[in-house]
């Protein structure tokens, strides 16, 4: 948290469903498929087990993206929890955007089970708009003060 | 119940602009039915505003709870601790709630984080009408339980006006026509005979124009 921006490596957690994009991340390591090292999964019960406090409370903590991967419209083991966790992201995109922190550090995606390779695609794109958005500022903002450059 | 809807993140974070440790109150009844201004809706206010404070190097330290009623002092006792130690406090209650809390801490600058709207029913998930404006005169027994004061947006009490089109107010088409619901709905219950008597004028002086109102039933008091 307390690092320079010169020597910033993106960090980034993707909450991923039990049921379909833990298992696409797991089927990508069995293919040796390589994805951003910055990338830190949590896994979930079902996306829609997500609350809005868990991500504003990442992105407060000074992470620079989050990316929420769920089961496909329609295939949710829960019939619906990946869409309220879509009409959810929706509106925390919408407050990020509204404090200034960018609407475009929150992404969801949606995949199967067997997606390993749009797994990986997924998360590459992700860090890279991340990459071009630069550092999330609150992390800069608590490096600033703790190194008393406010 | 009460509806009410959040303000926006940018008009809290004005609000509070200047103080640095403020209370953030929920409320447990109304506004946390409405999905406005319960234990959810004050935390995330809370990172909200306190990632917006940082992000303009002015940063906030907000406290947070969550009382069962704030239109009740009985309540209100347990936000005596929590209010001593800030510069301010804002109130997710109803208007009614911000005051009272106003009122039983009147040192502390007290201010509201939800705009209060109407007396209404949840229609389904997320969605809420406005049903009730609180005259003080109930005429629902003569329309079969639909209000035409509050829902037909003429408040005419003798028949609809000459607007509805496909049952729907010409004010807001996505608005049922009040008087098409009434005729119906008398109908279905046998009383459609009601809609034969004039009913006179409405004696507006229980509403609200005169002033704010007071009730006082002896029998209760203590």
């Amino acid at each position: 948290m307390t690092r320079p921006v010169s020597h910033w490596d993106p960090e980034m957690l993707a909450f991923c469903c039990d049921y379909c994009a833990h298992s696409a991340a797991a089927l990508a390591g069995s293919k040796r498929l390589q994805y951003p090292a910055g990338v830190r999964i949590i896994s979930t019960p079902c996306t829609g087990k997500l609350e809005m406090e868990h991500i504003l409370e990442a992105f407060e903590k000074g992470v620079d993206g989050i990316l929420i991967v769920g089961c496909l419209e329609g295939g949710c083991h829960f019939l619906e929890g990946n869409l309220r966790a879509r009409k959810r992201t929706d509106r925390i995109r919408s407050i990020l955007e509204e404090i200034g922190l960018g609407a475009e550090r929150l992404k969801m995606v949606n995949l199967s089970d067997a997606m390993a390779s749009a797994f990986v695609q997924h998360m590459k794109e992700a860090m890279e708009t991340i990459r071009t958005l630069g550092p999330n500022p609150l992390r800069i903002s608590e490096y600033e003060e703790s190194e008393g450059v406010l | 119940m009460i509806v009410a809807s959040p303000k926006s993140i940018t008009e809290l974070k004005g609000i509070i602009e200047g103080h640095r440790k403020v209370l953030f109150a929920g409320c447990g009844t109304c506004v946390t039915v409405c999905l406005a201004g319960g234990e959810r809706e004050v935390s995330i206010s809370s990172y909200a505003v306190r990632m917006a404070r940082k992000l303009d190097h002015s940063p906030v330290e907000i406290s947070q709870v969550t009382i069962e009623r704030q239109c009740e002092n009985e309540f209100l006792k347990d936000l005596a601790d929590p209010a001593a130690k800030v510069e301010a406090i804002v109130s997710f209650g109803c208007g009614a709630g911000v005051q009272a809390i106003a009122e039983r801490f009147p040192d502390k600058p007290v201010y509201a984080a939800l705009n209060t709207q109407f007396l209404g029913v949840l229609e389904e998930q997320a969605i809420w009408t406005e049903k009730c404006l609180g005259c003080g005169d109930c005429m629902l027994a003569h329309f079969g339980g639909i209000c035409p004061v509050t829902r037909c947006a003429k408040r005419l009490l003798n028949g609809p006006c000459g607007g509805s089109t496909e049952s729907q107010c010409e004010v807001d088409a996505e608005r049922p026509c009040a008087w098409q619901l009434i005729y119906a709905r008398l109908e279905r219950i046998g009383q459609i005979e009601r809609l034969e008597k004039v009913v006179p004028p409405k004696d507006w002086s229980t509403a609200w124009y005169s002033g704010a109102r007071k009730i006082v039933r002896k029998e209760h008091q203590v």
